[in-house]
């Protein structure tokens, strides 16, 4: 009989973890392929999935359903990693991956490129916000670095810089919509997330490199990230540097959020909650919370997308609504649960 | 940076110099806006006649201009500003976190369900109007925040308050409230959601003395109630640990720490809509310009009533005729101040 070390065991156990997380992925993509407000027969899909199949089935699959349910399982993973390394980084569980101001630099992006190209379609905005949330992503981190640099190396500064700037390119954006109506009417579409409205294929394919190699990024930073929880200064006695470790992060936060903004529009309570659930079970370690957030971040975002056509019929309700109004309280319950029986032990104990 | 104590009987405060001149001067330019902010506008008045017409003697027209239309408004600015100030430092060092706003209390959420609320659903096919609108939205809003901070408040209590639980019920319930304002923007007519979005940016146009006295008697309330507890915030600041340590009773100290951030955040949200940037940048820049290890109260009360008095005269007169909110002027104005004390200020005491 082998013994397993303590590491060993922990292994074991987080493996057993995401392996259940992905079969609950590959189930949460089948409900959202054969779920819509179109009642098509179970059968009727699987024949198309065996090649076959009518005209209409064939296209409300693969030209409806398997888009937003790809663009859901993308998005959902970005939005959440980038929110683990924004944690990560600024050591605050208050950071979102909206934080280094890459969605606020999007949002004004879209604006201006609704407003003054007259652009309206999904594929159109993608390069404007991609663009939008790179250079919002560099001015945050060039300010951070260079408060950093004039006061200590605390990620406090990058904190403010990256708030300041939010704040001003919202600002801009919120301009810009109180004076043209028209634009307004457009942007709260898009500004409340969501996986329809005419996203194909032709939306996920450019961005979805940058994404990958995002998350690919983040995994192989992740014994970084867990130094840097340990504090700047540990960082530095291991030996490693601390400015290109937190150019990685910031790098690769801005391909996540960059592309789940291009395609998906701003779902970034995704971004802040998901790394707090999944930390309960992985434990702080980065080595399992940032495939764990991805796989999690991707079931959470296509349910949401499933509630939101199944609970309005025949409408439907944007993803970024749902995840508010029935995510929320789901997580406070989860939350509340976990926390309030380890509080009750410790009173006794006390 | 030395601290010398001043000693009055049992009580003891340090003496530092440089936080009663960031007072200071934040209030006294805070004032000279204020005035300046009186004199702009269609009919135009030199500050000098401002003045006389503040002490009683002014013409007329004046006096008509300056006091039933101006003043009230930048009155409201100026407490809403230090009401927004002391709430947010309030609520960072209660926190201890950098990023904590009222926001964090639900409070803004809250207060948007209500006023949205009102506005989307309680306009018949156009618009809300008369009662609907000047009592309506604003008490919309109270209520909204008040049972948001309530809900916020009881969840904590029962879970407890230990590390990160209280922040992610903050997040949470913000989040459940956000949804349903978005969800009532997208499904509002756009010219619901056109009025409903002024009333998110948050707006100082058309303020009045009715709006004055109740966001005048709650900040003359709670300020008062602060002073005591003001001196335990330092503990607060090192931790639950060394403040128990110190004699401090967390959970009743931040208690009562929290429901006056909540009163306070809320009258000002009522009266003005969520400026919440205010809130969030205020104690920072107080911080950074007065060298304190945490958000001081004073300046950031008068830092928070510079901020917004300034923005809302840049708002009124940057695009005139049109009247830009003003919640859409403050992050234009505080955020490239706080970059630049970002990169300015170098930290003086190493820790």
């Amino acid at each position: 009989m082998t013994v397993l070390t303590v590491a060993e065991r922990r292994d074991r156990r987080q493996r057993g973890w995401l392996g259940i997380a992905l079969a609950a992925l590959v189930v949460s993509t089948l409900i959202s392929l054969f779920v819509g407000s179109r009642g098509l027969a179970p059968a009727d899909l699987v024949a198309v999935m065996l090649g076959g199949g009518t005209h209409e089935a064939r296209a409300i699959l693969f030209d409806l359903r398997l888009p937003r349910t790809v663009i859901g399982v993308v998005a959902g993973a970005a939005f959440a990693v980038a929110g683990a390394l924004m944690q990560g980084h600024t050591r605050n569980p208050l950071a979102d991956p909206g934080l280094l101001g890459v969605g606020a630099g999007a949002a004004l992006a879209v604006v201006l490129a609704i407003s003054v190209l007259g652009l309206t379609t999904p594929i159109g905005y993608l390069w404007f916000a991609f663009a939008g949330a790179a250079a919002a992503a560099v001015v945050v981190t060039a300010f951070g670095l260079l408060g950093a640099s004039r006061r200590d190396s605390s990620p406090a500064s990058l904190v403010l810089a990256g708030t300041a700037i939010t704040a001003l390119l919202g600002a801009i954006t919120g301009l810009i919509l109180l004076l043209d109506t028209a634009t307004f009417d457009i942007y709260r579409f898009w500004s409340v997330g969501s996986l329809a409205g005419g996203r194909g294929f032709d939306v996920i394919l450019p961005v979805l490199p940058f994404i990958l190699v995002g998350i690919g990024i983040a995994i192989a930073h992740a014994s970084t990230l867990d130094a840097l929880a340990l504090g700047d200064d540990i960082v530095k006695s291991m030996g490693r540097r601390l400015a290109p470790a937190r150019f990685t992060g910031l790098l690769a936060v801005t391909l996540l959020v960059g592309g789940g903004v291009a395609i998906a529009g701003s779902i970034g309570f995704v971004g802040l909650i998901v790394p707090h659930l999944v930390r309960r079970f992985t434990g702080p370690g980065h080595r399992w919370l940032l495939p764990q957030c991805a796989v999690i971040g991707g079931i959470l975002v296509v349910l949401a997308d499933v509630i939101g056509r199944l609970i309005v019929m025949p409408a439907e309700l944007p993803v970024g609504v749902v995840l508010g109004v029935v995510g929320a309280p789901v997580f406070l319950v989860i939350v509340a649960r976990l926390r309030g029986s380890r509080a009750r032990g410790s009173r006794v104990r006390s | 940076m030395s601290v010398r104590g001043i000693r009055v009987g049992r009580i003891s405060v340090p003496w530092r110099p440089r936080h009663l001149v960031v007072v200071l001067a934040a209030s006294l330019v805070a004032l000279a806006v204020a005035v300046v902010s009186a004199g702009v506008g269609d009919f135009s008045i030199a500050p000098s006649r401002v003045l006389a017409v503040l002490v009683g003697g002014g013409e007329r027209r004046e006096e008509l201009v300056i006091l039933t239309i101006r003043l009230p408004r930048i009155l409201v600015a100026l407490l809403v500003g230090v009401a927004l100030g002391v709430s947010g430092a309030v609520v960072q060092t209660t926190a201890r976190n950098a990023l904590a706003s009222p926001d964090l209390l639900g409070i803004t959420a809250g207060a948007s369900v209500g006023a949205v609320a009102v506005i989307v659903l309680g306009g018949d096919g156009g618009t809300v109007s008369g009662l609907l609108d000047t009592v309506g939205v604003p008490a919309g809003a109270l209520v909204g925040g008040l049972l948001a901070a309530a809900l916020v408040l009881l969840i904590i209590r029962r879970t407890g308050s230990g590390g990160l639980q209280p922040i992610l019920v903050g997040v949470g319930v913000s989040a459940l409230l956000g949804g349903l304002v978005s969800w009532m923007m997208v499904e509002a007519s756009i010219n619901d959601a056109a009025r409903a979005n002024v009333w998110l940016t948050g707006s100082l146009n058309g303020r009045s003395w009715g709006e004055l006295w109740p966001l005048l008697l709650v900040v003359l309330v709670c300020l008062p109630l602060l002073v005591p507890l003001s001196t335990r915030l330092g503990a607060i600041d090192l931790g639950a640990d060394v403040a128990r340590g110190l004699g401090v009773s967390m959970l009743r100290t931040q208690g009562a720490l929290l429901v006056l951030a909540v009163l306070l955040a809320s009258v000002t949200t009522a009266a003005a809509g969520p400026i919440a940037f205010v809130a969030l940048v205020s104690p920072h820049l107080a911080r950074l310009a007065s060298g304190s290890s945490r958000p001081p109260l004073a300046a950031s009360a008068a830092i928070g009533a510079l901020l917004v008095v300034a923005s809302d005269l840049v708002a009124r007169t940057v695009l005139a005729p049109i009247q830009v909110p003003v919640g859409a002027i403050t992050a234009l104005v505080g955020a490239p101040f706080l970059l630049w004390l970002l990169i300015r200020t170098r930290r003086e005491v190493r820790r």
